[in-house]
This record gives structure tokens, C-alpha cells and sequence, in this order.
């Protein structure tokens, strides 16, 4: 099952080699991962996906809490939160089905970014569930190229990072 | 593939379990994995073929680390197979597991963990081509046991599909007009020859271009043999402990031609101050190489051969006779030279007197300290690939076990390791290797009782302050080759040193040679580090 | 007043109590050297920077504080890292001081440069490349409480030649702090009442002991809690000595080569205390079958090492010697009769034992050497056949006497751990216990021992063969043995006077006792060379796959082997 975790690290460098190297030694798997910093620049919010049972989350959590980089750990898989992606999708098109791609991205909310002659670039924001169904009506069209930013999260509600509310 | 250098371990064992039914395979048990693979990577450098090292998961890979990284930082093509635990419990800490792969990502070209017998095959075609293609280097194949056990139809890919690695650039014609131009140009043109030009077997080029073009070569230490230093043309090494004459022609020169160099800071000194009045042309096959320490007017990213063979082409002889009558001059007022004692050995007329026995043929690796200068500075190389030592990363300890792969691929060669006190006891383990493979290595320690080149510094930087430099407790080196039943001699005088370097020379044993030199002496030209290349200490203007 | 940064490093291991420091000096580290002159530290002058790691781990183990090691940039550097695996696998609290080229030179590939921060990544408990001098303090200080606290573990600190050059205002640093660094130390009160309740239930206990009891510092609250509850004792390799040996509730070492009691003992509990381990692969043999009827309580101070390979009934993270008091305070009194019986029959039944007769048996020389010193040497041993039988028959009484690469089992590891040890104990009475193959790994460090005067016993078990991996192709090979047999071996009394120092044989039997008390009572640094047949196998084994109590025992070929 996968899981959401939301890690907080010290902002500088290598923390994030730290991290990558980790999951890589140990042979966890990651599905995404986002970094940015947060209100506090000495602090940076990772949001990490990783595919595993319970078992492997609870090494996971356990080994990087290890990290001396590493503040503060949540795994927010089980709490209300609210969860963003971004995607880009160039997107194959001519003018029989320019109108029908239109279509999808009002469904879905998205935005045109980019027209060209034979192709056109798509952004759209949402959870994992409304990226991966964009994806999956565009298929059809030809997907030229793809870029997803990964998952970003926060945990729904007055509680701050810091646990206080 | 002919000779693997290897120590084994649990997670080895069905690797060599099947080199047990191998006869084209031979196998060299070393005394530390790092022997082991010092050992390859001597015989790389000697063969040019890739050599290959073996090492058991955990300890075995982690005493690999300097040896990989020692041939990552001069480009040699080795391939390191190591095992690892089984694949289930990987990532557990479990007994023997090291992360070989994470580990060694900073010093490798590429490297495999594999995951499936199935791909064995490939990974290994890959890993060779990966390794001495391009710029080579060293390349980590991690297989966990269970890996090894396994059973897989084999199936050696005939083709590799590799998207993600270029490692063929041809010079651009346009940028090669340029260096032609420039070359016509010049009035003061000097080579500067790396070992990129013995990686890419360019040396017979190098020779013709240089008297094509009439331009004084000086090479690095990588670069030894790369053009023979006993040519009218040659100016020795340059940098830190390079010749004056190398020097100061690369000081004031108009056009530099850099061939297979990396700009190094020890070649180098104060960037903003080298070759200041140059126009540089800059050959290297790794693109990334090319304006990484200084600026370069010309690049031509490609194999130095193909590039030089497509210059020879377009370039008519040229002239430079005055120019070359200021170099000769410089050669001729500031050579290499030390004072000499009566009773007392130098180094250098050791390192002297092993050139003239030896003819210059011989295959020489040193460790690193002095006396590697020393060996640098007056061992005169012919050939390439005679002149086998540590060049980037610097490791004592390298030129012993580097001999052994040297004289294992050469069986019949005479090979000199020479070496310091200090270096020499780092992988003395090696000795049992030399006596059981019946290899008659010789090693000439220049003994001074000091990691002479730290006390050197000391001396010139720190006010004499010597702190932790002097070597106490040192073994009696004779005593220690006989303990092996290998041959030993203590050198004390300096009539005695042509007749000991004659006796080991002819000796079938590995032989000891425990040169006691003068304590205190120093390498010198230098250029303190940071300086600039024509304001050296010690013999010069 | 400015001193430079390299100064205030040596400032800051003074303030933290370093005395001794072990290390190879070179370019990148030529300020760091210039400073000890100054000091009171006494440097200790290595062959091989692997000499150095393995030595700072030896004295840590011993002394109980980090062990302190400086190597210069790139291959100084490159020369630690087995050492500082090791040290990471066994918890081994150790500050690795390495020189960088300088700052502007960092990512140049310059002349011996690494990026050893990188390189070290997967195999520190932390480690720091310093880009100012002035944070020098502070990281020192920081560098010193992650190596000893918590689980402990390595910790490398990188400094470029310019940094250690500057000069700084120097400030003592009073506290560290750390947001992301904050071990636990309490147990928690309702997992200890758990783990009680479980115990006071039980009729078949095991407590299992590793080497963390050792580090916290908790052998007494362990014998305290053996002894009121009546539960027997058995060890990992790391634990040896936690728990005395000669002890009626000592069950000795457990696993791969373990007694046959103390795997029959954990295959048939019903309870099982794992304090400070990490149930090991060596130690549990197939996963599955290990103690497959007991319940299992782990105490460890590191959260993530608890339900990492089995799973756990009863998880308590803290410090064992804290949570060790509270348990025995709130436990009562037990008494474990059959268990400890039954106990006694399979130690009557299947005792350690080896094959005797006329021929010099290994086995044999460790139980003389452990009458001899009266069980309370510090031994420390190398990796192979020869480490086995010092763990089997040694029979150790004491905690920090018994030294040895467990999780990472390097060989190498022996001798210098034991110039280690003998530098932080100069009274202590210590052995190596080591082999032809590994001893000849860091076989330059006798430089080192007899530049430092050290009265070093090495007992040396000649079979001209890396043995136990021989062992492994006798089993698991068919016999077919490749790369383990050694010709080209010195005569390593010889060796040994080469450096001045004493080189003893032992041939036979009878010369056991003798030459063994000679070499203890010389007051010199000896190397004792026993020729003993590569045919020997260390028994009992565990084989590959196999449960515990399915191991091969004696007499298992003894047979086949030549007299
Ligand atoms: C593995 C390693 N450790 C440390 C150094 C730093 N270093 C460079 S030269 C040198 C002294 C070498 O002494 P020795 O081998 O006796 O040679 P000498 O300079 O006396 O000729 C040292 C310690 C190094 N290059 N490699
Ligand atoms: C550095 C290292 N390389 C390889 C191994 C694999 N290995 C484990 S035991 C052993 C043989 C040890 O031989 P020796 O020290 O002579 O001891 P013996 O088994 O003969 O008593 C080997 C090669 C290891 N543990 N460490
Ligand atoms: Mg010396």
C-alpha cells in the first residue's frame, strides 16, 4: 500500500542525498518525492510516497528518523489531508480532436499553457486520483512527453507542522 | 579475459566455485583485498586491457575502496565484482552487508547491483565496454549471493544498447581549422601530453606530431612514457616537482597544446598565473574535462589519437628554432641535479643508477611520496605503460601490489617498485603473494626513516616543526624478505648500489633492496603549493 | 585572540577529554599535526590508516569513550572506510577526522581529493564536511554526543586544508543541539509492566544478550535479573562477556557456531528477552524457525531495530541499564526448575567439545590460554575459524574483554583493535586471537606496537588457509576448494624479530602450556605461531536454511580428517 509521508528536514545541503541514499540502500521504494522549503528557511518539507507493507513503512519511518537531519517525521496516510500534484502533459493534436482534448481539460479543470500546430501542453493541478485520470483520457491522443512535480501534502485542520494547534 | 586478482569469502563462493572448473581463467590469491586490486589495476595500465578484481561482500568490497577510487582518479578500466548478501536481506545491516554501489557512487564510472541472474550476462558485457570505452575507469559489479547461485541460460548480448552513454566525440572539423590556424601561429608552442595519450594508444602519433611541428614536449606524471623522455624534444615533467626547463617554457610559451590532461593543481600551481602568454588548445575525450580548471581557447573533445592523426593531416613541418634554442638553453643552466656525499646514498643516484641497469626498459611503479618524484624525475621512460603510479589520488601503498599485476602480465619482464619506507609497509602483506606466485619483483626502498615528503613540508611550511613524520619502529626489511624466503639486501654505500641492483636484477626471487639514503634530502625544483610554475625553489634561475 | 581552526579542533578534543588520538599524517592535514605539537594528546603514529580506524575502535571498546582517528584527504581518507564499517556495524562510538583538499578545490577532482562525506553516507551515524572554520566547535562538540549516545556509531568529520588554516575567535560550546537528534532513554512504563507480566508467566525464559548491554553499561542489572528470575543466559558474539561465562545460568554463545544448548535452549523457550541485539541472520539461522514457540520481549535503545527482522511481542526503546532497573524492581522472584534442568541435561549432553588424541587442536590452545590468564584477558580476535573457537573456549568473565569485528567480521580487525585496547588499558594482559590469513591483512601495525612499547600477545593459528571459507567449500562445495590455500606465508616467528620483537612456535601438544606461559609472562610483544591442520572445522554449524537445533555437531568429521 502506499503511503504519504511528510518529513521535516533541515534545509541544506546534501540532506536530500541523505534521504535518496537511504531509501536506495535499504531497498525501499519510492513513488515520489517533493521538496521545498517552508515558512521557516532553516526548514525544509519533504513529502514522500513509498509503496510497502506496514513492516517496511515502519522501517522506513524508524531509519529515517535516524537521520540527524531529520526533524520531525508524520505518516499521514491515515489523516484528512489535502494533497496536490502538478503535471505537464504535451499532448498530440491536430484539428479533428483539438476540441475534444479542450473538452477534457475543462472536465478536469486544467489549463492550456502551451498551443502548437500538432501538439499542445496541459497543466493541471490535483490529487494523485484526478492527475493519474487526466493521464488516462489523454492517452488516447499520444502523449508526447510527461513531467509530474510528485505529491504535496498537508495535514487538514488547525495543526501546524509543529504539532500545535 | 586471463587473470583475475581476488580474495574470497562467503558470498563469493559459487563465483569461485566456477572459476574451480576454469583453466583459461587464472586466478591470484592476494594477502588484502587491496592488493588485490592495486593489482589490477597495475596490470591494466601495463596491458591496457581492463583488469578485474574479486572481493567477498562487506569487508572484502569495503577494502577496495581506495583501489577503486585510485583508478577512478587515473582513469583505469577495471572491473570490480564483489559479492553481497542474498537479496532478501538486503538493507537489513546483515552480517557482511556493505552498500558497495552507494558507497563507491562518487568513484565509480558506473556501477550494477544485480538483481536477477537473467541480466547477468548483459551487466558483465556492459561493464567492460563501459570500462575501457571513452575515458575508462572503474566500473562495480555487486552480486548477491543468492544471485550467484541461481542458474540462467547464458546469453552474451551481441549488441549493448546504452542511451545514456556517449563516449565518442570526433573533433569537430571547424574547431580543428582553428587549432591548425593557431598552431601555424605559434612562435613558442609547447606540448603538454597527459595520460590520455597512453589511454589512447597515441603515442607514435605524438612522436610525429611534435617533430612535425618542432614543439619541446613535457608530460605529466600520468603522462610518463607517453612521449620518450631521452628525445632532443622532451622536457621531462612539469608542475609542482616538474623540471625547471618544463617549467618555464610552459611559463612562456604562446601556444600550449594540451593533450589527454586534466589541468591538474599539481600541474598547474596558481591557475591564473599558467601559461599566461598561451593561446591553449585542449584534446580530451571526456567533454567535461575540457574548461574545468582553466580556460581553454581551442577544445577539440575526441580521442586524442583519432584528433591528432586528423592534425598530422592538415599540418605542413614547421620551425622554431629560436624558440627551441631557449629551451635547450634552460635545460642546459637549470637541470635536475643534486649534491652528491661521499659516504652517504642519495635517492636520486639510486633512481639514477636503476635507469642505466635497466636500459630504461624496465617496468617501474612507484608508491608515493619523494621517492616517487625522485623516480619521476630520473627514471627516463621510453615506452609508455612502463611507468605505472598513482598519479591522482595518490595512494602509498599502490606500487608493490601494482608490480605484481605488472610483472604477472609481463612474466618475464624486469619490474622495479620503487619505493619509500613509509609506502612500502602499507601493503607488505603483499610479499607472501610475490613468493607464492614466484614473481620476482623488485623493490628498492629509498629509506630515509621518514614519510619524507610530509617531513619535507613540514620542513619548508612549518618551521621545521616535524610532527609525527620521523618512522620509528620500522622492521629490518632484509630480515623481513627472508622471513619469506624471499631475497633481501641492505645498501649502505654508494659503490654498492650498481652491484645490489645487478644481484636482484638477476635474482629469480622477489628481492628486497633496503637503500639507506640521506635523511633530510628534499625534492626540489618546487613550486610551493598555490605558487606559480616559473617561481620554483631550488635549482633554478 | 585567533587561533587557527585546526588548533581549535585540538582545543575541542582536549575539552572533551581525548587523550589519545591514532592517525597518518599527509598534505590536507599538515595544520591538524602542526597543532598537536602543541598539545597534551598523544598521537599515535599508524602503518595504514586501517590500523588507525581499527585501533580508535579497539580503545573505545575498551575505555568506553570515542575513539579519535585523523587520516589526510583522499586515499588516507579511502583507507578508513572498512574500518569505519566496521565500527558502524558494531555501534562503535568513533570520531573519524579526515583532511579535505581546499575549499575551492572541492568538486575539482583535484590531486587527492574524495568526496569521503559522500562515500561514508551509508556507513555513518552522521557525518559533516565543515565549510567554515568557526563551526568547528560546535561540530566537534555535536560530533563527540552522536558517537556516544544513543545507539553509538561513527562519526566522520571532513575538513578542507584552508578551513584548518584560518583562524578563529575561539568560543567553548556549552550545549548541543540538535532538532533532528534526540535519543530515548526511558522505557516506557506500560510496555516495562507488559513485559513483567509476560515473565512472570513464563516457564521456559531465554534472556538473549548482545553487545548493547555492554555499551549501556548494564551487565550488573543483567546478572541481577538472570539471577531473580532464574532465566538463562545466552549471548551473541558482540555479548560475550556481559554475562559471566562460568555462571551455572550461562548458556554461552547462541547461533551459527553456538553451543548446542543455547540454540536447543532459544529453539525451545517459551519466552525470549532479546536485550540489546539485533537478531542477527548469524545468530537466528532460518527466520522461520527461530524460537518459534516463545514469546519475545526486545529492549534496545534504537527504535529501528526492533521488529526489523522478527516480530515482537513486547518492544521496549530505552537505555537497558535504566529499563533493566526498572524491570527487576517490579519483578518478582522466580525459580525455573525443570527449565533449568532440563537445561543442564542437553549441556551434559551436548557439551562444546573438539576431537582429542595426540594432534594440536585449536580448540585446546584457547581453553589453556583461558585457564592461563584466568579467564580475564582482553582478547580480541580477527574473522575466521580461529575467531570461533576463541568465542566457544575462551569462556569470558568480564564485559569490554572481548573484542571482535561482529557485524561487519573484518578481517584485520584483530591486531590493531588490540594496539587499541592495550593503549587504553596499559595494564591489561591482551591476546590476539588470529589467523594466517587475517593477521597478514593488518600484519604492518607490528611498526605501530613496537614503536608504542606494547607487550601484545598475537596467537597466531597457522593452517596456511583461509579455513573457514575452506569450511564453507567442504560443505557447501563439495569439497572443491579454490583461492583458500597460502604457500607463499613467512615463517612468522621470523617476522616478528625482523621488528625486534619475540616469535614463539607451538608444534605439539605438550608445548602448549609452556610456550603459552612464556609468551604471557615476557613482558614483550610476542607473536605465538601454532601450526594446526586446515582440515579442522568449527563445530557445531548451523548450516544454511536451517533452524538452530538443526545444526551438525561433533563428532562430525573427524573421521575424515588425517591424523
Ligand atoms: C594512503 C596514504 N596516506 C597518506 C598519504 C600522505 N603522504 C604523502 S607522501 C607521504 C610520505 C611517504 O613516505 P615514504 O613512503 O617513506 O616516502 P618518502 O617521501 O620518504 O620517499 C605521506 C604520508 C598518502 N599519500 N597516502
Ligand atoms: C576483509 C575480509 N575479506 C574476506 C573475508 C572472508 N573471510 C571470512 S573468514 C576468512 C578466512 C580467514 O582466514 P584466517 O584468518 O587464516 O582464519 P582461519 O579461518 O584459517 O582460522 C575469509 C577469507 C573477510 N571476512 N574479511
Ligand atoms: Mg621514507
Amino acid at each position: 500500500m502506499k503511503h504519504t509521508l511528510s518529513v521535516l528536514v533541515e534545509n541544506k545541503p546534501g540532506v536530500l542525498t541523505r534521504i535518496a541514499g537511504l531509501f536506495a540502500r535499504r531497498g525501499f521504494n519510492i513513488k515520489s518525492l517533493a521538496v521545498g522549503e517552508t515558512e521557516d528557511p532553516e526548514v525544509s518539507r519533504m513529502t514522500i510516497v513509498v509503496d510497502g507493507d506496514d513492516r517496511i513503512i515502519e522501517q522506513v519511518t524508524k531509519q529515517l528518523n535516524k537521520l540527524v537531519d531529520v526533524i520531525k517525521l508524520s505518516d499521514i496516510t491515515h489523516d484528512e489531508f489535502v494533497d496536490r500534484e502538478l503535471v505537464l502533459i504535451k499532448v498530440h493534436c491536430d484539428a479533428s480532436n483539438r476540441s475534444e482534448i479542450i473538452q477534457i481539460v475543462d472536465v478536469f479543470r486544467a489549463r492550456i499553457v502551451d498551443m502548437g500546430r500538432n501538439s499542445m501542453i496541459i497543466e493541471a493541478t490535483g490529487d494523485s486520483g484526478k492527475i493519474d485520470a487526466i493521464e488516462t483520457s489523454l492517452r488516447p491522443f499520444g502523449i508526447r512527453e510527461l513531467v509530474r512535480t510528485g505529491k504535496i501534502a498537508m495535514v487538514r485542520g488547525p495543526k501546524t507542522r509543529n504539532g500545535e494547534a | 579475459m586471463e587473470v583475475v586478482f581476488g580474495y574470497p569469502g562467503g558470498a563469493v563462493l559459487s563465483i569461485y566455485d566456477a572459476l574451480y572448473d576454469d583453466d583459461r581463467i587464472k586466478h591470484v590469491l592476494t594477502r588484502h583485498e587491496q592488493g588485490a586490486v592495486h593489482a589490477a589495476d597495475g596490470y591494466a595500465r601495463a596491458t591496457g586491457k581492463p583488469g578485474v578484481v574479486i572481493a567477498t561482500s562487506g569487508p572484502g568490497a569495503t577494502n577496495l575502496v581506495t583501489g577503486i577510487a585510485n583508478a577512478y582518479m587515473d582513469s583505469v578500466p577495471l572491473v570490480a565484482i564483489t559479492g553481497q548478501v542474498a537479496c532478501n536481506m538486503i538493507g537489513k545491516d546483515s552480517f557482511q552487508e556493505a552498500d558497495i554501489t552507494g558507497i563507491t557512487q562518487p568513484i565509480t564510472k558506473y556501477s550494477y547491483l544485480v538483481k536477477d541472474v537473467n541480466h547477468l550476462a548483459r551487466i558483465v558485457r556492459e561493464a567492460f565496454h563501459i570500462a575501457s570505452t571513452g575515458r575508462p575507469g572503474p566500473v562495480v559489479i555487486d552480486l548477491p549471493k543468492d544471485v550467484t547461485a541461481a542458474r540462467a541460460e547464458f546469453r552474451y548480448p551481441p549488441e549493448i544498447d546504452l542511451p545514456g552513454y556517449q563516449y565518442m566525440y570526433n573533433g569537430i572539423t571547424a574547431k580543428l581549422n582553428c587549432a591548425v590556424e593557431a598552431i601555424k601561429r605559434a612562435k613558442k608552442p609547447v606540448i603538454y601530453a597527459g595520460g590520455g595519450v597512453i589511454a589512447s594508444g597515441a603515442h607514435e602519433e605524438l612522436l610525429q606530431f611534435a617533430e612535425r611541428i618542432q614543439a619541446p614536449v613535457t608530460t605529466t606524471l600520468m603522462g610518463k612514457g607517453a612521449f620518450p623522455d631521452t628525445h632532443p624534444l622532451s622536457l621531462g615533467m612539469l608542475g609542482m616537482h616538474g623540471t625547471c626547463y618544463a617549467n618555464y617554457a610552459v611559463s612562456e610559451c604562446d601556444l600550449l597544446i594540451g593533450l589527454g590532461v586534466r589541468f591538474d593543481d599539481r600541474v598547474t600551481g596558481r591557475v591564473d598565473t599558467f601559461a599566461p602568454n598561451a593561446e591553449i588548445i585542449h584534446v580530451d575525450i571526456d567533454p567535461a574535462e575540457v574548461g574545468k580548471n582553466v580556460n581553454i581557447d581551442i577544445p577539440l573533445v575526441g580521442d586524442v589519437r583519432s584528433i591528432l592523426v586528423d592534425l598530422l593531416r592538415e599540418i605542413e613541418p614547421q620551425r622554431h628554432d629560436q624558440w627551441l634554442d631557449t629551451v635547450y638553453r634552460w635545460r642546459r643552466d637549470y637541470p635536475l641535479s643534486y649534491c652528491t656525499k661521499k659516504d652517504t646514498i642519495k635517492p636520486q643516484y639510486v633512481v639514477e643508477e636503476i635507469y642505466k641497469v635497466t636500459n630504461g626498459e624496465a617496468f617501474i611503479t612507484t608508491e608515493v611520496g619523494q621517492h616517487q618524484m625522485w623516480a619521476a624525475q630520473y627514471y627516463h621512460c621510453k615506452y609508455p605503460r612502463r611507468f605505472v603510479s598513482s598519479g591522482g589520488l595518490g595512494t602509498m601503498g599502490f606500487g608493490f601490489p601494482a608490480a605484481l599485476g605488472v610483472q604477472i602480465a609481463y612474466p618475464d619482464a624486469v619490474v622495479f617498485d620503487i619505493a619509500g619506507d613509509g609506502s612500502i609497509q602499507m601493503n607488505i602483506q603483499e610479499l607472501a603473494t610475490a613468493v607464492q606466485y614466484k614473481l620476482p619483483v623488485n623493490i628498492a626502498i629509498l629509506n630515509n626513516h621518514y614519510l619524507g615528503m610530509v617531513r619535507q613540508w613540514q620542513e619548508m611550511f612549518f618551521n621545521k616543526r616535524y610532527s609525527h613524520s620521523n618512522m620509528a619502529g620500522n622492521p629490518d626489511f632484509v630480515k623481513l624478505a627472508q622471513a619469506y624466503g624471499a631475497e633481501g639486501l641492505r645498501v649502505e654505500r654508494p659503490e654498492d648500489v650498481r652491484p645490489a641492483l645487478e644481484e636482484a636484477i638477476n635474482s629469480p626471487k622477489p628481492f628486497v633492496l633496503d637503500f639507506v639514503v640521506d635523511e633530510e634530502e628534499n625534492v626540489y625544483p618546487m613550486v610551493p603549493p598555490g605558487g606559480s610554475l616559473n617561481k620554483m625553489l631550488g635549482g633554478s634561475k | 585572540m585567533g587561533i587557527t581552526a585546526a588548533q581549535a579542533l585540538v582545543k575541542g578534543l582536549e575539552e572533551e577529554n581525548v587523550t589519545k588520538v591514532f592517525g597518518y599524517p599527509g598534505g590536507a592535514v599538515l595544520p591538524i599535526y602542526d597543532a598537536l605539537i602543541d598539545s597534551d594528546i598523544q598521537h599515535v603514529l599508524v602503518r595504514h590508516e586501517q590500523g588507525a580506524v581499527h585501533m580508535a575502535n579497539g580503545y573505545a571498546r575498551i575505555s568506553g569513550q570515542p575513539g579519535v582517528c585523523i587520516a589526510t584527504s583522499g586515499p588516507g581518507a579511502t583507507n578508513l572506510v572498512t574500518g569505519i564499517a566496521t565500527a558502524y556495524m558494531d555501534s562503535v562510538p568513533v570520531v573519524i577526522i579526515t583532511g579535505q583538499v581546499a575549499t575551492s578545490m572541492v568538486g575539482t577532482d583535484a590531486f587527492q581529493e574524495v568526496d569521503i562525506t559522500g562515500i561514508t553516507l551509508p556507513i555513518t551515524k552522521h557525518n559533516y564536511l565543515v565549510k567554515r572554520a568557526k563551526d568547528i566547535p560546535r561540530i566537534i562538540k555535536e560530533a563527540f554526543y552522536i558517537a556516544r549516545t544513543g545507539r553509538p556509531g561513527p562519526v566522520l568529520i571532513d575538513i578542507p586544508k584552508d578551513v584548518a588554516a584560518s583562524t578563529i575567535e575561539y568560543q567553548p560550546v556549552e550545549k548541543v543541539e540538535l532538532r533532528g537528534y534526540k535519543p530515548n532513554y526511558k522505557g516506557h512504563p506500560q510496555q516495562i509492566e507488559r513485559a513483567v507480566r509476560l515473565i512472570n508467566k513464563s516457564k521456559k525464559p531465554v534472556i538473549y544478550v548482545g553487545g548493547g548491554v555492554i555499551n549501556s553499561g548494564a551487565t550488573e542489572e543483567l546478572y541481577e535479573l538472570a539471577w531473580k528470575a532464574q532465566m538463562p543466559v545466552t549471548t551473541t558474539l558482540m555479548g560475550l562477556g556481559s554475562f559471566p561465562e562460568d555462571d551455572r545460568l550461562s548458556l554461552h554463545m547462541l547461533g551459527l557456531h553456538g553451543a548446542p544448548y543455547a540454540n536447543y535452549a532459544v529453539t525451545n523457550a517459551d519466552l525470549l528477552i532479546g536485550l540489546g541485539v539485533r537478531f542477527d541472520d548469524r545468530v537466528t539461522g532460518a527466520i522461520e524457525k527461530f524460537a518459534p514457540q516463545a514469546k519475545i520481549i526486545h529492549i534496545d535503545i534504537d527504535p529501528a531495530e526492533i521488529g526489523k527482522n522478527v516480530v515482537v511481542d513486547v518492544p521496549i526503546v530505552g537505555d537497558l541499564k535504566l529499563v533493566l532497573r526498572d524491570l527487576i524492581e517490579k519483578l518478582e522472584p522466580q525459580e525455573h526448575l525443570e527449565w533449568l534442568e532440563q537445561i543442564e541435561q542437553w549441556k551434559q549432553e551436548h557439551p562444546l567439545q573438539y576431537g582429542n588424541g595426540d594432534r594440536l587442536r585449536p580448540q585446546y590452545v584457547i581453553e589453556k590460554l583461558g585457564e592461563l590468564t584466568n579467564h580475564r584477558a582482553v582478547v580480541t580476535a580477527d574473522v575466521g575459524q580461529h575467531q570461533m573457537w576463541a568465542a566457544q573456549f575462551y569462556k569470558f568473565t568480564r564485559p569490554r574483554s572481548f573484542l571482535t569485528s561482529g557485524g561487519l567480521g573484518t578481517m584485520g580487525y584483530g591486531f590493531p583493535a588490540a594496539i587499541g585496547a592495550q593503549i587504553a588499558d596499559p595494564d591489561a594482559l591482551v591476546v590476539t586471537v588470529t589467523g594466517d590469513g587475517s593477521f597478514q591483512m593488518a600484519m604492518q601495525e607490528m611498526g605501530t606496537a613496537v614503536e608504542q612499547n606494547l607487550p601484545i600477545k598475537v596467537l597466531l593459528f597457522n593452517n596456511n588457509s583461509l579455513a573457514l571459507v575452506r569450511q564453507l567449500q567442504h560443505f557447501y562445495c563439495d569439497k572443491r576448494y579454490t583461492a583458500v590455500s597460502f604457500t607463499g606465508n613467512p615463517d612468522f616467528a621470523k617476522f616478528a624479530e625482523c621488528y625486534g620483537a619475540v616469535g614463539l612456535k607451538i608444534e605439539t601438544r605438550d608445548q602448549v602450556e609452556p610456550v603459552l606461559k612464556e609468551a604471557l609472562n615476557n613482558g614483550r610483544l610476542t607473536i605465538i605461531e601454532v601450526s594446526i591442520s586446515e582440515e579442522e572445522l568449527v563445530l557445531p554449524m548451523v548450516p544454511n536454511a536451517r533452524g538452530l537445533d538443526e545444526m551438525v555437531q561433533f563428532p562430525f568429521g573427524e573421521e575424515d580428517q588425517c591424523e
